[in-house]
């Protein structure tokens, strides 16, 4: 049992602490979402020379060969300066469907692509009704010939507005909630019968909806076994609950010091601020949050590749809600530590509370998550 | 003890809610109901409309413009403007200004001032805080140096809510640096059009334009504008912060959030049922329907008190009110957040003070104002006295701690 980095993991993540710290301050992060894109090409080929763009997959196919902890590594510093650019939807979610359920052909084609940064994809899933409940899908494929047809409409597709590949889940039999009848599909962002709508995210991303008229998908773009591919989606979105939670604990920890650094600094009635007992309490109950998602996050990533699948869903049920509840209260009581000032566009900590709050909107908030675990009667203990 | 009221007191409240309900234009009560911004010209047009009813200044003195309504009734005209909902008049003058004036003032200010607050005639703004002075108020350091007929006034002034509408501005200034740092500070009324004045907004991080910092350099202020005597200024701003103020807990305002909450719930689908049937979900807007309802119950207990009260001292109870108030308006955002799901997270942000954003919804129609309203009233809490102040008042003033 332990919780330490392995030597190539510690190189990992200082190199990208020293790229993110260099190229990704609070000011350049402004300019970056400039771009038209809303993020930044050229770090995304800096990425990609860093190697994270191939990080989790294998190396015949370019990648590093890393696992769920290298994903947490980059997710919790790409967290710490709240990035723009698609890791989540290209590397962790598409990379994710390509990994568990792409053919040799698919993930030769597309894997060198994505880990040469030439590639970007969105995972297409979520619906107007579908809320949490990843089988709640109502975009059908009918079968015509050896193609298939897809008819629907996905929501919130983070990154889906630039997207050059969309990975798509849509019903090929069976009623909305049932869980057998889920294809998954590989669909090009352009492809005729596709219309994309993009727009900005509260926290400064960007994501579309996107609308499918008889959008046709050869047999090469079929991922897996069409009507089986539930469980699939199951197992990358607890990979990418994993990664957020990550993402959460750079983004709270940043919060966290802030807010630290604000108390020692910010004086009233003739004293630092954080001489005043209570904030002092409130910073402590901060950091216990902190360190209680912290914990979460390594569990989460430890357990993402667990191959008992109810085990796994749990686990990563409980991380997403710790940092759910760390989350909200990291973020809620830094703006209020900060006072005013918190509550500006101009200062740092809005936009980590910001982004903290979308994340808990992401593959089921912390009261969904509750409820599943809920449901099942309790966790699973652990040996 | 009887939790009724009298058969007049409910005849005045409906005779209250049907003026309302007649009366407001539909297009701004629905932007309070969706949670959408008000435009400059929808606060002046109600206030104009009560003002003409008789109603805008209601707890002045009668020969202000005043009522003349008993504790019950300011009560429950506040409550009913938070149900229906309706804008309230605009605070800064007739809650704040207008009352120093008229307990502080010349004749001739308030001969001068108060008609054109009623009225909304002319739009204030408050000039209290400063980077360097929020909680520790009293620290302010924007002077007012005597120069003849005149003060001239340098400094800088933060949180000002709605400066960029506003006509005049009252200030709390300092008039002698050498003085303990409560009793050097003045209240002086400043033309916002006085040469010298730049306001700069301040974006909050919902994205909207609410508050501003406003500079003074070298601004020249007929001495007349002194309210009260020198140096006594901060003696009028406690008078003007403990004021009780009906309406402080903002229990109309989350009652009409609550059935928001709960009317937005029923039509959004969890799976097989609407959200509202989800038992989880019922529980805890259950939590925070019993939170509000002892909120009104304490509101109640206030204004039954006030009844009794023969002094004009401040209740310290209002800062009970406005921190559980300020608590239960944030809960109401969070499960407001919880209703909308996945669909807070598309920025639909409203364009210009009066344009509806002119693209079609992104997810259901009401999502957009969901997640910049929870970002926004993260400030409840802090405004107005921070709660953690308002906990150091009620140590201080209650318990004696």
């Amino acid at each position: 049992m332990d919780f330490d980095l392995s030597e190539e993991q510690r190189l990992l993540k200082e190199s990208l602490d020293r790229l993110i710290g260099d190229r990704y301050t609070f000011e350049q992060r402004k300019i970056h979402g400039q771009n038209p894109e809303g993020w930044s090409r050229e770090l995304w080929s800096q990425y990609a020379e860093l190697g994270l763009l191939g990080l989790p997959f294998p190396e015949p196919y370019g990648g590093l060969g890393g696992g769920p902890v290298e994903t947490m590594i980059a997710m919790e510093a790409f967290g710490k300066a709240l990035t723009l650019e698609p890791y989540l939807a290209t590397v962790v979610l598409a990379g994710g469907f390509l990994r568990h359920c792409g053919s040799a052909e698919q993930c030769a084609d597309l894997v060198p692509k994505i880990a040469a940064g030439s590639l970007t994809c969105a995972f297409a899933h979520t619906e107007r009704y579908s809320r949490y409940d990843l089988g709640d899908i109502e975009t059908r494929a009918l079968r015509d010939g050896s193609a298939w047809v897809l008819d629907g409409e996905k929501g919130i597709v983070l990154h889906g507005d630039t997207a050059d590949k969309l990975i798509v889940t849509a019903r090929i039999r069976g009623g909305p909630r049932d869980r057998d009848g889920v294809g998954l599909f590989i669909v090009d962002g352009k492809a005729e019968g596709i219309s994309r709508r993009g727009y900005p995210t509260q926290d400064g991303l960007r994501a579309a909806e996107i609308s499918l008229t008889h959008v046709r998908v050869g047999p090469e773009g079929v991922l897996g076994e069409p009507g089986s591919a539930l469980p699939f989606v199951e197992r990358v979105v607890d990979e990418a609950i994993a990664a957020l939670c990550a993402e959460a604990v750079g983004a709270m920890a940043v919060m966290h010091e802030l807010t630290v650094d604000y108390l020692k600094t910010r004086r009233q009635f003739g004293r630092e601020i954080g001489s005043f007992q209570i904030l002092q309490h409130r910073a402590v109950d901060m950091l216990i949050a902190l360190e209680q998602a912290r914990s979460m996050a390594m569990f989460g990533s430890m357990m993402a590749a667990e191959e008992n699948a109810a085990e796994r869903r749990a686990a990563l049920s409980s991380a997403k809600v710790q940092i759910g509840r760390s989350g909200k209260f990291i973020g809620q009581q830094s703006i209020q530590l900060h006072g005013g000032i918190g509550m500006t566009m101009e200062y740092k900590v809005g936009h980590y509370f910001k982004r903290v709050t979308m994340i808990d909107t992401m593959f089921g908030d912390a009261d969904h998550h509750l409820r599943t675990l809920a449901r099942r009667g309790a966790m699973p203990t652990t040996t | 003890m009887d939790l009724r009221f009298t058969s007049a007191e409910l005849a005045f409240r409906d005779e209250v809610r049907a003026f309302f309900r007649t009366n407001l234009p539909e297009s701004i009560r629905t932007k309070l109901i969706e949670g959408r911004k008000l435009a400059k010209e929808d606060i002046v047009t109600w206030q104009r409309t009560l003002n003409k009813k008789g109603w805008a200044v209601a707890n002045w003195p009668v020969e202000w413009g005043g009522t003349g309504w008993s504790p019950v009734q300011q009560y429950m005209f506040q409550e009913e403007l938070q149900l229906t909902p309706a804008p309230q008049p605009l605070g800064f003058g007739v809650t704040m200004v207008g009352p120093v004036i008229i307990a502080f003032g010349s004749e001739a200010q308030k001969k001068h001032h108060l008609p054109a607050i009623a009225n909304l005639d002319v739009w204030w703004c408050q000039g209290f805080s400063e980077p360097g002075a929020g909680s520790d108020l009293a620290s302010l350091r924007t002077s007012a140096k005597r120069d003849g007929d005149h003060y001239i006034v340098n400094g800088q002034k933060t949180w000002t809510t709605l400066a960029q509408h506003a006509d005049w501005i009252f200030c709390l200034v300092r008039t002698d640096p050498q003085a303990k740092k409560q009793e050097g500070i003045s209240f002086l009324l400043i033309d916002m059009k006085t040469p010298g004045i730049t306001v700069r907004p301040i974006i909050t991080i919902e994205g909207g334009h609410e508050v501003n910092e406003v500079f003074f350099d070298d601004v020249k202020v007929p001495a007349e504008n002194l309210v009260g005597q020198e140096n006594k200024g901060w003696d009028y701003a406690k008078y003007l912060l403990g004021r009780e103020r009906t309406g402080i807990a903002r229990v109309g305002l989350s009652k009409e959030r609550i059935r928001r909450i709960k009317e937005l719930a029923a039509m959004e689908r969890a799976g097989d049922k609407p959200l509202i049937e989800d038992e989880r979900f019922c529980e805890k807007l259950a939590a925070v329907e019993v939170e509000l309802k002892a909120l009104e119950m304490t509101q109640l207990r206030v204004v039954a008190a006030e009844r009794q009260r023969i002094d004009n001292k401040p209740d310290p109870a209002s800062s009970i009110l406005k921190i559980k108030g300020s608590e239960i308006q944030q809960a109401t955002t969070e499960l407001l957040l919880e209703v909308v799901g996945p669909y807070a997270m598309p920025y639909q942000p409203e364009r210009a003070d009066d344009e509806r954003w002119n693209e079609p919804p992104i997810g259901p129609e009401w999502a957009g104002p969901i997640a910049p309203t929870y970002f926004n009233w993260r400030k409840t809490t802090i405004y107005g006295g921070t709660n953690e102040i308002q906990k150091n008042i009620i140590a201080k003033a209650i318990l004696g701690l």
